[in-house]
């Protein structure tokens, strides 16, 4: 019985955690499915909007609510920058080069951050309360429920957007083939700029509802990024279901890789799938072949 | 013609040099502290303090009226960059003693080097190891982990719990705490029946913590740094876990309580001293030096004086003392440095010896209690 209470836990916290690693996974797929690019500064977007959201509390005395709404646009103006300054100039870049430059852009915003907000870490407080919600013997905090309800909230926005509007079939037919939709009148450049917008707002939003549980500080991007980028290579890189389960599925085998074999492994087991998935399946766990029709 | 300019050339020179030698050059000293990076909670104050020290010894005229000039670098909490720049410090700016650096990796990696070239090292970082066996050249201030390990080891032999469960962080400072709560365990009577281990950056730790929770452990230990253990302790609050919570000296600053929030209530660590130094009973020894610290320190950088400017603060003053008992060959500083007894410092009372270059013991630590956002003494 222990046991089974055990498990119960090990599985409702993995789930939690993994619903953060889909939000960061997303992300991660919406600039992929519109460039191509893998933008290794969407873990800097997260930090982002932890960070600012913290700032924009002690130091405007903005309320929660406005704190956040504060913290997103401003993650996501920088974000629409980033695009604008680092990504657009290059023209006919290599996407290794891009990846180069997102890497690089990575690390000069933690370290502006670091120079601006200090190398502390930080909490916010959570948004209703502390009191742990028992579920079928395990425990979990309202914050979680919080973390679920917006995950499910942007994968049907995604959703919703890619599929069911123009913008969005416009973006998916760019990353399917730039040229061929830009000869179909499709502004290829703006789309990019929009799924940097989008991919920042997800981000910091991830970001938000996160710090209070994880705490932030201007290097958590890092390991977050990561998580994120491995829940996202496991969904095939989808802006959609295959992500998220992804994510969950890594977020419930580390919880129970630590609680019944050894926490000492439980970064191991998440990069051991991740290379396993690359090796068996490089498309992703639920993708099809490529022959979707745009 | 030509005597003549190589007689004045020569005397020139022969006045050049007596003129350095009359306005008696500063003594160097190296400061190696990791200002940056993971462990910059630790290099930072260190740094802050140790210039604060040198600063007000010149002000008051010096070590026997010479000044000292602090000489301070960067490691990042990085090894390899440890490396270079102490090599730096010996080599360019021949320095006649260091002090940091700021953690136990980076001062291992120096050792070997301080060891060759003969130069006196006070560590700052906490790891036994760096002190034992120990080594000709290297001291250090910053009170063993194994002392904090004892200390909380008394406080359940006190309370006759006999069954504890270990959580440390997976990097240096949880290992080497880790292996000191198990090899102590044995002499206190103590039984680990749980024994794991977290990331530094892991963000959720309700796995280990339910499995602590259906474990017999009647108390958990948990070492490690923040941010870390606050989490440990928002999550052991999420989980129920109805037995006692310790904490580690790494955690015990106020940064702790404001991370964990209510979580931090009613959990137990030991601390220097310098948290609880209006708290001490005015016999302490040590109150005089923490309580000048902790004004100095907000005097300069307007926060709280922690234990870890505490370290730097410990090394420059008892390099101070050696450099005026000893004088200012690293030989000299090495010898007296050895030879320093009964220094009511920060960290504790200091006495070195031939066979201990660490000169603590576990009276250096307090138990402290969180209560109502405020530490209180264990009794």
């Amino acid at each position: 019985m222990e046991l089974l209470n055990q498990v119960t836990q090990f599985v409702i916290s993995g789930l939690a955690t993994g619903a953060i690693y889909a939000l960061i996974g997303l992300s991660f797929a919406i600039i992929f499915n519109s460039t191509g690019i893998i933008n290794f500064a969407q873990g800097e977007f997260v930090m982002l909007g932890g960070v600012l959201t913290i700032f924009c509390i002690n130091a405007l005395q903005l309320p929660l609510l406005a704190a956040i709404c504060a913290a997103v646009a401003g993650t996501t103006v920088i974000g629409l920058l980033f695009e604008r300054l680092a990504i657009r100039p290059l023209k006919n870049a290599t996407p290794l080069a891009l990846i180069i430059i997102t890497i690089g852009a990575s690390i000069l915003i933690r370290g502006v951050v670091m120079l601006l907000w200090g190398k502390d870490t930080q909490a916010l407080p959570a948004f209703s309360g502390n009191d742990p919600i028992s579920i079928a013997g395990a425990t979990l905090l309202p914050q979680h429920l919080w973390i679920f309800g917006v995950t499910i909230l942007v994968i049907v926005g995604c959703r919703l957007f890619f599929h069911h509007t123009i913008s969005g079939k416009a973006m998916r037919a760019c990353s399917f083939n730039p040229r061929a939709a830009n000869l179909v009148g499709v502004s290829v450049g703006r789309m990019v700029l929009f799924s940097f917008v989008i991919s920042a707002a997800v981000g910091s939003l991830a970001g938000v509802i996160i710090a209070p549980l994880t705490m932030t500080a201007y290097d958590v991007g890092v390991m977050l990024g990561l998580k994120g980028f491995c829940a996202a290579i496991m969904g095939g890189m989808g802006s959609g279901l295959g992500t998220v389960l992804g994510g969950l599925i890594l977020g419930t085998l580390e919880s129970l890789g630590a609680g019944l074999i050894s926490s000492g492994y439980k970064d191991a087991i998440a990069f051991f799938i991740l290379l396993l998935i690359l090796f068996i399946r490089p498309q992703g766990l639920f993708k099809k072949g490529e022959t979707e029709r745009v | 013609m030509r005597k003549l300019i190589t007689t004045a050339l020569a005397l020139f020179a022969l006045l050049c040099l007596s003129t350095v030698a009359f306005a008696a050059p500063p003594i160097k000293i190296g400061g190696l502290f990791a200002v940056t990076g993971p462990a910059s909670f630790l290099g930072e104050p260190e740094r802050n303090t140790a210039q604060m020290v040198v600063d007000e010894i010149n002000k008051a005229g010096g070590v026997k009226g010479r000044k000292i000039e602090l000489i301070t670098y960067d490691t990042s909490g990085d090894a390899t960059k440890a490396v270079q720049l102490v090599n730096k410090l010996i080599k360019n700016d021949k320095v006649v003693a260091i002090i940091g650096p700021s953690t136990t990796g980076d001062s291992m990696a120096i050792v070997p080097v301080v060891e060759r070239a003969g130069i006196p090292l006070i560590s700052c970082a906490a790891g036994s190891k760096i002190t034992e066996p120990v080594k000709k050249w290297v001291f250090k201030t910053a009170q063993n982990d194994g002392l904090a390990a004892a200390r909380i080891y008394e406080q359940l032999r006190k309370e006759r719990k006999t069954k504890v469960a270990i959580l440390s962080v997976s990097d240096g400072f949880g290992s080497s705490g880790r292996e000191q709560l198990k090899a102590q365990a044995k002499a206190y009577g103590i039984q680990i029946i749980s024994d794991d281990t977290y990331g530094p950056k892991d963000t959720d730790m309700t796995a280990q913590l339910a499995k602590i929770r259906g474990s017999q452990a009647q108390a958990v230990i948990c070492w490690g740094t923040n941010p870390g253990p606050a989490v440990v302790a928002r999550n052991a609050k999420q989980l129920g876990l109805k037995i006692p919570l310790y904490m580690s000296h790494g955690v015990s600053s106020k940064k702790f309580i404001e991370l964990a929030g209510d979580a931090a209530e009613g959990i137990r660590l030991p601390s220097g001293k310098v948290l609880v130094a209006d708290l001490l009973p005015k016999s302490d020894r040590q109150k005089g030096s923490l309580l000048a610290f902790i004004k100095d320190y907000q005097n300069h950088y307007r926060a709280e004086g922690d234990h870890f400017g505490g370290h730097a603060w410990d090394a420059v003053m008892l390099l101070k003392g050696a450099i005026e008992r000893g004088g200012d060959t690293p030989a000299g500083i090495r010898n007296a440095l050895e030879a320093t007894r009964n220094f009511a410092g920060i960290g504790g009372v200091f006495n070195f010896s031939p066979r201990d270059h660490a000169g603590l013991t576990k009276d250096a630590f307090t138990l402290v209690e969180v209560r109502k956002k405020d530490w209180v003494l264990v009794k």
